[in-house]
């Protein structure tokens, strides 16, 4: 859910537009903007599940500390989307346990 | 060429630290990992309060962006996007660093670490689901990055973080179903209190957070309330209907550099748990590195920014760019303003959580061989 109008930070400045793939959809995002809060406004909150219980797991600390919201990112795993801005084009997967890289 | 002084770290303790230095002539590089400066000043949308001389009145970002215009000014070398993993005293503190593309060294004469603090988890039944998240997190995403992780939220400790962050939760337009705080009593600001009470927004004193549910994400939230000993008074719990829920129970230093570096630490519980022994200069038990700002001991941004000044003339005098004499004479200042800010019952616990530091120091070198670290 994107934040348009604010009392104090005033409307949001629009950015330029691109498109991410996400799990196979394409969502628009804004460039520059971190993978997670693309993510978010898209109303995506479930980034990866754990290796042996298979339990899903999101965004938590948002500054690159607890690496929560690892995901794969065009064919490479473990990048943490909360501190890894969007580029056009990405290719973005939800991650399994440690991932597995995958060149593209 | 290297500079003389590498700051790790540029939210206002490390920007306040190579902004002072450079102004004396050291050649400054200040690096964070982050895409933006600014630490956690830029998420910072309420008005700071005390006096004058401590920025009261001014919102957080405008802080930030008059920093960065002084950082501009006196010509500190800014470095993004760029994570020191790694400090090597046997090497005479050569630091690593990544930039993305590539691993590289660099061999500064002295070192700030300004690393700032991390957000404690807690631990209960669903914590580790999606829509449980640090406050600060919460604050980061839309304060900055103007996107909501939920619509109706609870939020978990009643400190200045939870307070603040509740209200600006409210001003971005999303619901606070209530504010739990285990404690009997609220930890913040009573002004911070005060302006979310207004709303109608619940503080529930000796109230907890039991379980998050949901399937795959946080749908409700169970909490009760607790008795005097902090057990669970049966029967006293509730199930609210929230999508989000913040947790806003502390921070603690960010020091993992200061601990690889051998740094001497010592336990203070007020300022956020171990932190780096250090001296009145925020020299650490090693020679030549200083630390400065939550890394130091978690307090808020106004001491950040006293603190890494005196780190950033502690560096000058060092390097010989100012006189013992003119050093002291800003030094006191500076002094005088930190004793300021840590008076009152929430100041004080802070003062002599410093002093325990301060102690510490001088035992480390007169008895070397009591180490807790
Ligand atoms: C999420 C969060 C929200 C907060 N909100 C408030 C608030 O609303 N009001 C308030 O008074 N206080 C708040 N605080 C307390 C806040 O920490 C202080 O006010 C102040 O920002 C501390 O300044 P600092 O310079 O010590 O650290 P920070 O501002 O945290 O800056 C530390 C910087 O170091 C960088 N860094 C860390 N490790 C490395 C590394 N290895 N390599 C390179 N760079 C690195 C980080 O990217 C960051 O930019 C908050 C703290 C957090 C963590
Ligand atoms: S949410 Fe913690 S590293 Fe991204």
């Amino acid at each position: 859910m994107r934040i348009y109008d604010h009392p104090i930070l005033g409307g949001l400045r629009e950015k330029r537009k691109v498109s991410i793939e996400v799990d196979g959809e394409i969502i628009e995002a804004y460039e520059g903007e971190p993978i997670a809060a693309a993510l978010l406004a898209a109303g995506i909150r479930t980034f990866r599940h754990t290796l042996r219980e298979n339990k899903p797991r999101g965004l938590f600390c948002a500054i690159g500390r607890c690496t929560d919201c690892v995901m794969t990112v065009d064919g490479i795993p473990n990048i943490r989307t909360c501190v890894t801005p969007v580029r056009e084009g990405m290719r973005v997967e939800t991650q399994v346990g440690l991932g597995k890289w995958r060149r593209i | 060429m290297d500079a003389e002084l590498s700051v790790i770290g540029s939210g206002p303790a490390g920007l306040s630290a190579a902004i002072e230095s450079a102004k004396y002539g050291v050649r400054v590089e200040l690096i964070d990992e982050n895409i933006l400066p600014g630490g956690q000043l830029f998420k910072q949308i309420h008005k700071f309060f005390g006096s004058k001389k401590h920025y009261a009145g001014v919102r957080g970002y405008d802080i930030g962006w008059r920093l960065l215009r002084e950082a501009e000014d006196a010509k500190v070398n800014i470095r993004l996007n760029t994570t020191v993993w790694g400090i090597f005293q046997s090497s005479n503190n050569r630091i690593g660093l990544f930039d993305q593309q590539r691993v590289f060294f660099s061999k500064p004469k002295r070192l700030v670490i300004a690393t700032g603090a991390t957000e404690n988890p807690l631990s209960f039944p669903g914590s580790t689901l999606p829509g449980v998240m640090g406050a600060g997190a919460v604050q980061t995403m839309m304060n900055i990055h103007r996107v909501l992780p939920g619509r109706r939220v609870l939020m978990v400790g009643a400190g200045n973080v939870g307070l603040i962050v509740s209200y600006q939760l409210l001003q971005a337009g999303a619901e606070v179903a209530a504010v739990v705080e285990a404690m009997p009593k609220i930890g913040g600001y009573l002004v911070h209190a005060l302006k979310l009470m207004r709303t109608g927004v619940p503080i529930l004193t000796s109230h907890t957070v039991l379980e998050a549910r949901g399937d795959k994400e946080v749908e409700s939230a169970v909490i009760a309330s607790l008795d005097k000993d902090c057990r669970i008074v049966k029967g006293s719990e509730k199930e609210l209907d929230v999508d989000l829920v913040c947790l806003a129970v502390g921070l603690k230093p960010d020091a993992e550099l200061c601990r690889m570096l051998g740094c001497g630490f010592t336990y203070v519980p007020f300022l956020g748990g171990r932190v780096p022994i250090h001296n009145e200069d925020m020299e650490t038990t090693i020679p030549g590195v200083y630390v400065a700002g939550d890394v130091s001991g978690v307090e808020e941004a106004s001491v950040a920014m006293e603190e890494g000044r005196l780190a950033g003339i502690s560096v000058a005098e060092s390097l010989g760019y100012i006189s013992e004499g003119e050093a002291e004479k800003e030094k006191d200042e500076i002094k005088e303003r930190l004793r300021d800010f840590r008076i009152g019952p929430f100041g004080s616990p802070r003062q002599e959580g410093k002093d325990k530091i301060l102690t510490e120091y001088k035992r480390w070198f007169s008895n070397e061989g009591k180490r807790d670290s």
